[in-house]
């Protein structure tokens, strides 16, 4: 087995390691590695006597005493509201998408199954598999980069005066970055750098505010805002929507060189 | 996954209120002590915890049973906390890790080591100075630090709470062993 590397015996302190038992062996044997492990765990150990407070038995019940006045909005609404609940943003959002994808993949398979009366060995010759899949990707994207658009826009143009609460916008961006990075992905494979590229810049963004606190400050706000413009994000990713949605019009049956 | 917690979760969504006492008394003591970590004060952890409840109340119709309830909380934990670290001035709350008065001569705490004078003196100088480092770590690092050193959860579920590769969570727990560390390399060279 190679040396330890600090990271390694970080994960072996914490019993992470991959392959616990080839560490200890190899612990045992190499005096070097050992004592990088010792050094480590003994500064680790000392960290450990850190204090904290002690909250008795009876905390929970007094928490309990201090929020029960405040619980006055329910947990789980009447059907109704429920209704409303169920149906947040990012769930009518993934519902659009999916609706569009259907019908993209509906409106492609007709072009792909069907084979035009008037000109029938043609359409055996298409290959259409690869256009049908381009056209699906291409309608996806578009899809995904108008979602993405309006969440920037929505934060872009919150009018705070004190700290609002932005966690729905963020269960919205945590949904758009697995899609982005699928589609990041798949940009990188068919080579298409310049998609890629721009796709990448948008996935930082929402990555930054799915993962940041869920209520923002105006200089938060503020901050997103000018971050956006210096780099001309949102500009990039109308830029590159509309190129899309102008390659997913054209005809099936005669493709054009596509931006994705 | 702890299924009295999921039993409970289901009680309040039904509209039984009152349940969600459970819920509080159960994980308060634990919501308290990461909240305190990640914030270093203890009236803005018990701020948190009432916080942390209070939007969990508010929120149970978006908990998925996907996770525990428990990781579930200690994500709301560590988003109240970051919200509140970043509320908070920092000018004020720093702690120069070039003072020398901090940096007395003694090694580092041997906890096998019989108490003694000297030894709680360690204490008290590697404790000021692992908090005056916890300030300069990221959120994300200080967060994903605090869970797997104090609160031994596996690298896995620290991805979970923060909505994190594991991967990432990996990196942040590195990065911030070797801030931390280095913090501590002044107390050590000194005794050598």
């Amino acid at each position: 087995m190679t040396h330890l590397t600090e990271d390694d015996c970080v994960l072996h302190y914490y019993g992470e390691a991959g392959d616990l038992r080839a560490a200890e062996a190899h612990l045992a044997e190499c005096e070097a590695c050992r004592l990088t492990f010792e050094e480590l765990s003994k500064a680790l150990q000392a960290m450990s006597d850190q204090d904290v407070p002690e909250r008795g038995e009876s905390y929970g019940a007094e928490v309990w005493a201090r929020i029960q006045p405040k619980l006055e909005a329910p947990a789980m609404p009447p059907w109704p509201r429920r209704l409303t609940a169920f149906f947040t943003w990012p769930r009518l959002v993934t519902a659009g998408a999916l609706a569009s994808l259907l019908v993209a993949a509906f409106v492609a398979g007709r072009y792909w199954a069907g084979p035009a009366p008037t000109a029938p060995a043609r359409a055996e010759a298409t290959p259409a598999p690869t256009s049908v899949r381009e056209r699906i990707l291409l309608v996806a994207v578009g899809e995904h980069l108008d979602r993405s658009q309006m969440v920037l826009a929505e934060l872009s143009n919150m009018d705070a005066t004190g700290p609002v609460d932005i966690s729905a916008e963020q269960d919205w961006a945590r949904d758009l970055v697995a899609s982005n990075r699928l589609y990041r992905q798949t940009a990188v494979r068919d080579g298409k750098t310049a998609v890629a590229g721009v796709l990448d810049e948008l996935e930082r963004v929402l990555v930054d505010i799915a993962n940041g606190p869920s209520t923002a400050s105006p200089a938060d706000l503020d901050q997103l805002r000018d971050r956006l413009e210096s780099q001309g994000i949102v500009f990039r990713v109308k830029v590159l929507n509309s190129q899309i949605k102008k390659d997913a019009s054209r005809p099936l049956a005669a493709p054009a060189p596509s931006a994705l | 996954m702890d299924a009295s917690d999921l039993a409970v979760v289901a009680r309040v969504r039904a509209g039984d209120h009152d349940a969600f006492r459970h819920l509080v008394e159960r994980h308060s003591r634990s919501v308290f002590r990461l909240a305190y970590r990640l914030t270093g004060r203890e009236e803005d952890a018990d701020d948190i915890v009432q916080e942390t409840f209070l939007k969990a109340f508010r929120q149970l119709a978006r908990f998925e049973s996907r996770s525990s309830f428990a990781t579930w909380l200690y994500r709301i934990t560590v988003n109240c906390s970051h919200d509140l670290m970043r509320q908070r001035p920092r000018a004020g709350t720093r702690m120069s890790l070039d003072d020398p008065d901090q940096g007395a001569s003694f090694q580092l705490a041997d906890p096998s080591a019989a108490a003694d004078p000297l030894r709680e003196l360690s204490r008290r100088q590697i404790d000021a100075r692992v908090r005056a480092a916890m300030r300069e770590l990221s959120a994300q690092e200080r967060s994903a630090f605090v869970m797997r050193h104090y609160e031994g959860l596996s690298i896995e579920e620290i991805g979970r709470v923060l909505d994190l590769r594991t991967s990432a969570a990996k990196h942040s727990i590195f990065r911030a062993v070797k801030k931390l560390r280095r913090s501590l390399e002044p107390l050590a060279g000194l005794e050598s």
